[in-house]
């Protein structure tokens, strides 16, 4: 049965044999969501704080739909900006929240490590739901389990993250998760866009998007954020659409057949084109349904501890 | 007053003296230095044996916080460390608020200091107006004033033309020009130095070519256009280099050296702990070893504190919203000690050099002696006292430090700086 989790801060530091129970147990959480009644007892009685100190749609509303159907209390803090422009500090808005007898913490920060920060004083777990550019664990998981559920295992899988690498915390998680479970994880983009070193992390980079797909198995596009710090790091997106932009004639020309995942939300007709997102080869809505269940299964290994 | 130090290895390398002494020391001043003294009733009598008596030690790098940002620092709360840390005298960084750009704020820290007593404060003012880069600040006013030097410590004097300025204007005053090197475009992608530890950890980085560009175009321009130039905080292998090239062309550069940048790397931000956020940040450790070699071959002439005092609600809060810097006045000695002495990468009297001796020769200043008839001013270091550094016992109002709970061995234990002295209870 379930280890637990004292908290989960990133890819980073878990061990493979901890990924994979979370991919496990996410299985049977998967299995509750084809269920008339998508709801399980699990958390009842605990109470999850959704700390969003960062603009979110996607990950606020997997999270709370997991917190909701393990029957879990739900409270959502959003904050726009950071909490020090707000005149009162972070430490001081979690410990007041936990104050008022909160199980569990989620947080999604624009500062990276703001979550291992938390985790140094208060009691309860924390959830990393994205910092900074640093991480996406849950993120992280969840594209491996749909890998995963995709090609049965994970060992030897060749998986490409196309984009900004140097900006994203879902490259980072990936890239942790995966090399760990085996798989062979590349990399593509502008130069200016994909940090040095990587190849110390056993990371192949690909400058020439065409090389990637050659090499791929999955096709992990990410959004690239203009509003954003990668603005100014390539010269357009007329630019980027035309020489990284992933489309069906590229696709084509592949030799075998590989399968897209997208984080979202998706700049359609910039780092993907509308026919691939929505084709066969596209598991985005299969990684949207997987989200829920992997997030339930991190608060089930977490959360369970504490209640 | 009479205070009898008995049994003391004295050692200045600056008056050729390394002995074991008896020094009988009558209202601050040197009354006598022998083997065989004593004997004549004092208020003081402090048996030494075992420990060095030094040329009073001198931080030219430090920020005492007032005017402006007393909840950090204040001028008797940063005296108090420095005389705790062994120091007889500081130089203090203009970043204040207002910035040390005018006679008057130079006056105001200097009066303070002197009712402070204790410790001697000299002011190091600022180069440009406000610090922001553009017009110089009015430097022959500031010497008059008292100001030992300039900087605009905290950032780069970005502009070439306003630094050309800058060598040539305090070149007829000859005070030197202490350069934070920063390009500050550089910088703006991160605040930690980029290194495959830093990607792992998912920082925002900053590229090491931010100092070391700004270094070698200063060097051209000190070359080109005369002045005296210090750079401030030195932290990679490739400034060092820089440094080393310039020296062997006979370039008047000199540099400064940190504990922290000696002794602490980036590996050790895994934990995202604003206490080692600094500036410039922490590099590899393949760079802290090039700063000792530094160290090693003379090629670094001082080391400092750069002690940056913040308030604990400042730096106990995500790392991208703490400001940059750790206090070291009280952890200098001890660092320096247990890392350099006790591993032998230099013998004590270069320590001195490195701490007292060549601070005050870069600002002009005279040297503390121990003929007869000259001011007391001197540390005294035990080399062997073990302690665990604890922020709490700390005299400066802030804890933001990297080398929280370190075991070091080797501390300065008092000073004795004319009629004033500070015994610390490491001495008993």
């Amino acid at each position: 049965m379930a280890q637990g989790m004292n908290n989960l801060l990133g890819l980073r530091d878990l061990s493979p044999e901890a990924i994979m129970e979370v991919l496990d147990t996410a299985r049977s959480f998967r299995e509750v969501l084809e269920r008339p009644i998508k709801k399980v007892p699990t958390l009842q009685g605990t109470t999850v704080v959704n700390l969003f100190f960062e603009s979110s749609t996607r990950t606020r509303i997997s999270f709370e739909l997991a917190e909701r159907r393990l029957s879990a209390d739900v409270v959502n803090f959003a904050a726009s900006g950071s909490s020090v422009s707000k005149g009162e500090t972070l430490k001081d808005t979690a410990r007041n929240i936990e104050a008022m007898k909160t199980d569990v913490v989620v947080i999604r920060h624009s500062s990276s490590g703001a979550p291992h920060f938390l985790s140094r004083f208060l009691k309860s777990p924390v959830i990393n739901a994205g910092d900074g550019i640093n991480e996406h664990p849950t993120q992280g998981l969840l594209d491996m389990f749909t890998m995963r559920e995709k090609f049965g295992e994970l060992k030897g899988l060749n998986v490409c993250i196309v984009g900004d690498i140097v900006h994203s915390r879902v490259a980072r998680s990936n890239i942790f998760g995966l090399t760990k479970a085996g798989a062979r994880v590349g990399v593509c983009g502008p130069k200016t866009l994909i940090p040095d070193y990587l190849d110390q992390f056993g990371v192949k980079v690909f400058y020439d998007v065409d090389d990637a797909i050659e090499w791929a198995d999955v096709l992990n596009v990410l959004r690239i954020q203009l509003e954003r710090e990668a603005g100014g790091n390539f010269p357009s997106i007329r630019e980027y659409r035309l020489y990284w932009g992933i489309n069906e004639s590229r696709l084509e020309k592949a030799k075998r057949s590989l399968v897209i995942m997208h984080p979202g939300p998706i700049n359609r007709g910039v780092e993907l084109d509308a026919d691939v997102a929505d084709g066969n080869a596209s598991l985005i809505l299969d990684q949207v349904t997987n989200g829920v269940a992997i997030r339930m299964a991190v608060l089930f290994l977490t959360g369970v501890k504490s209640s | 007053m009479k205070i009898f130090l008995k049994n003391a290895r004295v050692i200045n390398p600056a008056e050729e003296l390394d002995g074991v002494f008896n020094l009988l020391i009558v209202d601050g001043t040197i009354q006598e230095i022998g083997t065989s003294l004593g004997g004549n009733p004092v208020n003081y009598e402090i048996d030494v044996a075992g420990r060095f008596v030094v040329p009073g030690l001198f931080d030219m790098h430090t920020h005492l916080r007032e005017p402006g940002q007393e909840y950090k620092e204040d001028i008797a709360s940063g005296i108090a460390a420095a005389a705790n840390g062994g120091f007889t005298a500081i130089a203090a960084m203009p970043n204040t608020d207002p910035v040390v750009d005018s006679a008057d704020v130079v006056k105001y820290v200097l009066d303070r200091a002197r009712h402070c007593g204790l410790v001697s404060v000299h002011q190091i003012a600022a180069i440009t107006e406000g610090r922001k880069g553009e017009r110089l600040s009015e430097m022959k006013d500031l010497a008059e004033a008292g100001a030992v030097a300039f900087s605009d410590d905290g950032s780069a004097v970005t502009n070439s033309q306003v630094m050309r300025l800058a060598l040539e204007y305090s070149s007829m005053l000859n005070k030197p020009i202490i350069q934070h090197c920063e390009d500050h475009d550089l910088t703006k992608s991160g605040s930690v130095n980029e290194s495959p530890d830093t990607i792992r950890f998912g920082y925002k980085t900053q590229h090491r070519l931010a100092e070391e560009l700004t270094l070698s175009r200063d060097i051209k321009l000190l070359e080109a256009f005369g002045g005296r130039y210090h750079a401030a905080h030195v932290s990679t292998r490739g400034s060092v280099e820089i440094i080393a090239d310039a020296k062997k062309r006979g370039v008047p550069v000199t540099c400064e050296v940190t504990p922290h940048h000696l002794f602490l790397d980036d590996s050790m931000l895994s934990d995202y702990d604003s206490d080692y956020k600094v500036n410039p940040p922490l590099r590899t450790k393949e760079d802290c070893a090039a700063l000792i070699d530094g160290i090693r071959a003379g090629l670094v002439d001082v080391i400092a504190s750069d002690h940056a005092p913040h308030a604990l609600h400042e730096k106990e809060v995500e790392f991208e919203a703490a400001p940059f810097g750790m206090i070291g006045l009280e952890t200098t000695v001890g660092a320096v000690m247990t890392k350099l002495y006790h591993e032998g990468v230099v013998k004590i009297d270069r320590l001195v050099e490195f701490l007292s001796i060549n601070p005050r020769r870069i600002l002009n200043l005279p040297l503390p002696t121990f003929r007869p008839g000259s001011t007391a001013e001197l540390s005294i270091i035990d080399p062997d006292v073990e302690w665990r550094m604890d922020p709490e016992k700390f005299k400066s109002k802030s804890r933001n430090t990297g080398f929280k709970g370190w075991k070091f061995k080797g501390a300065a234990v008092g000073i004795i700086n004319g009629d004033r002295f500070y015994f610390s209870e490491k001495l008993r």
